[in-house]
C-alpha cells in the first residue's frame, strides 16, 4: 500500500513525514520523530505503556494509527518537563515516593495520571478513585501502593501550589 | 504484533461514509473508536483492506433525550459516561459503562463500536438488551430499525450488512420510580467479566413487578435476556427468595464457554449469584426512587 504524508503536532512541534497508512501512532512517535519517552509493550491496548494524550485525554497510542491524529495535537512524557529544569509535580512525587522500579511503565502513567491530578480537588481523592484512575496501566515492579501514594502527594502539591498562587 | 497493510478513507459526513461502503463495503471495516478493531489487526486476527475511519463524522457525535434517549453511534464512552442526562435518566447505561475497559479506552471507544464488535461479554450489549434499545441502520440504499434481537446474530457478528453504516442507539427513557443495577465479576477491574447482569425494575404502587427486564453478559455468543425469568417475577415482590427464584430461572437460558478463566458450571454459577444480586439491587433502587 502507498504511503501518505502526514503532518502530524507532538508537544508542540509539527513534524511531517510519509508513512503507511497502518502505521501505529506509538511508532510514529518513537521510530518517525524519536522520541522515545513513550513506551510500547503489548501492542493490544492492555497495558498501557504507550499511553499519550490526544486533544488533553489519554489514549492508547498503539491503537491510533499515525493518519488518525492528522488535526490533533498529541502530547508525550517529554512534554511534562524540559531537560535540566525542574520536574513536573507529579514526576517529583514518582521520584520521592519510589513509584518506580524498572521504569517501564512510568510514561504511560504519567501521561494518564497528569490531568488527573490536575482536575482533581483533594477532597475528592480517595484510594478508590485514585486506583480507578490508574488501573489502565499495568506496573509489575511496584505493587502500586507507592504510585497511589505519589498521586496522593502530587494532588496535594498541585493544588496547595495553585491555592497560593491565587 | 503489526496490522496488515491497508487502503485509509477518511469520511467526513455519513454520507460520504455510506458511498464508500457502497463502493467498498466486502473488503472495507468501519474504524470507530478502534479499541477492539486495531487490536485484533495488531493480532492479524482481522484482514480488511481498506478502513473507511468516521472519527471525523461529527454527526455521529450527539447525545439527545426527546422522549426517548438517542445517541449517536460515533460517541465516545467517555462522554457517554459523564453525561448527566444519562446518569440521571438512564442510570443503568451510566453505571454499565463505567465498567467498560479503562479510562483511555472510554476516551476512544464509542458506543456504536461495541455495538458493532458484538461481545457477549461486553457490557454495553448487555446494558443495551435489558433497554430495549433500537439500533437505526443506513446505507446508500435506504434505512432500517433493528432491535437487539434482530442485531445480535452470533459471537462477534451483527446482522449489519457490508454497506450499512450503524448510525444511532435510541432507548426509550425508563419510568419515573423504576430501579436498575448492572453488576459483573471479573479478576481485575476492566477486564472483561466472567459474567455479569443487567436490571430494570419497575413497580407497580404496591411494589410489585410490573415490568422486568433481565440481561446476562457472558452467557453465551449473544447478549441474552431472560425472558422467562422476568415472566416468573411478573406481579410479584422481588425479595430474597423471589430473587433466587427468578436467578435459577434466568441461568437456565444461559449458555456460557468455559475457558482457562473459568469453567462452564462456574460462569453459570457466578451469573445465577449476579442476576440474584442485580434483582435485588434494582429493585431496592427502585423503591428508593419511589420514597
Amino acid at each position: 500500500m502507498s504511503s501518505l504524508p502526514v503532518s502530524i503536532e507532538i508537544n508542540g512541534t509539527t513534524y511531517t513525514r510519509r508513512v503507511e497508512p497502518r502505521l501505529l501512532l506509538s511508532d510514529f512517535i518513537r521510530h518517525e520523530v524519536r522520541l522515545t519517552g513513550t513506551h510500547v509493550g503489548c501492542e493490544h491496548g492492555v497495558c498501557g505503556a504507550c499511553t499519550v494524550q490526544l486533544d488533553g485525554d489519554p489514549v492508547r497510542s498503539c491503537l491510533l494509527f499515525a493518519v488518525q491524529a492528522v488535526g490533533h495535537a498529541i502530547r508525550t512524557v517529554e512534554a511534562l518537563s524540559e531537560p535540566g529544569a525542574a520536574l513536573h509535580p507529579l514526576q517529583q512525587a514518582f521520584h520521592e515516593e519510589h513509584a518506580l522500579q524498572c521504569g517501564f511503565c512510568t510514561p504511560g502513567l504519567l501521561m494518564t495520571l497528569e490531568p488527573f491530578v490536575r482536575d482533581t480537588p483533594p477532597q475528592q481523592l480517595d484510594e478508590r478513585t485514585i486506583r480507578e484512575a490508574l488501573a489502565g496501566n499495568l506496573c509489575r515492579c511496584t505493587g502500586y501502593q507507592n504510585i497511589v501514594r505519589a498521586v496522593r502527594v502530587a494532588v496535594e502539591r498541585m493544588h496547595s501550589a495553585a491555592v497560593a498562587s491565587r | 504484533m503489526k496490522p496488515p497493510p491497508f487502503a485509509y478513507h477518511r469520511a467526513r459526513s455519513v454520507d460520504e461514509a455510506l458511498a464508500l461502503l457502497a463502493e467498498h463495503g466486502d473488503e472495507a471495516k468501519v474504524l470507530a473508536g478502534g479499541q477492539s478493531l486495531v487490536p485484533l489487526l495488531n493480532f492479524r486476527l482481522a484482514r480488511p483492506t481498506r478502513l473507511i475511519d468516521i472519527n471525523d463524522v461529527e454527526e455521529l457525535d450527539r447525545l439527545e433525550l426527546n422522549g426517548s434517549l438517542r445517541i449517536g453511534a460515533r460517541t465516545r464512552q467517555a462522554a457517554i459516561e459523564c453525561s448527566r442526562v444519562v446518569a440521571e435518566r438512564v442510570p443503568l447505561l451510566h453505571e454499565a459503562i463505567r465498567f467498560v475497559g479503562h479510562p483511555q479506552i472510554r476516551n476512544r471507544g464509542t458506543i456504536g463500536g461495541s455495538v458493532a464488535h458484538a461481545d457477549s461479554s461486553a457490557e454495553l450489549p448487555a446494558a443495551l438488551v435489558a433497554l430495549d434499545a433500537r439500533y437505526h441502520v443506513r446505507s446508500a440504499a435506504g434505512q432500517r430499525v433493528l432491535d437487539s434481537r434482530q442485531m445480535f446474530v452470533t459471537h462477534l457478528t451483527t446482522s449489519l450488512q457490508p454497506d450499512e453504516l450503524l448510525v444511532e442507539i435510541e432507548m426509550p427513557v425508563p419510568a419515573a420510580g423504576s430501579g436498575s443495577a448492572f453488576v459483573e465479576f471479573a479478576r481485575r477491574h476492566g477486564d472483561f467479566a466472567l459474567a455479569g447482569a443487567a436490571a430494570l425494575v419497575v413497580h407497580d404502587a404496591d411494589g410489585r413487578c410490573e415490568r422486568t427486564s433481565i440481561a446476562l453478559l457472558a452467557a453465551g455468543p449473544v447478549p441474552v435476556r431472560a425472558a422467562a425469568a422476568e415472566e416468573a417475577l411478573a406481579g410479584r415482590r422481588i425479595d430474597v427468595d423471589t430473587a433466587r427464584e427468578a436467578a435459577a430461572v434466568a441461568v437456565r437460558d444461559a449458555r456460557p464457554a468455559g475457558d482457562i478463566h473459568g469453567s462452564a458450571p462456574y460462569r453459570r454459577r457466578v451469573l445465577e449469584v449476579l442476576v440474584r444480586r442485580a434483582l435485588l439491587l434494582a429493585s431496592q433502587r427502585a423503591r428508593g426512587n419511589n420514597e
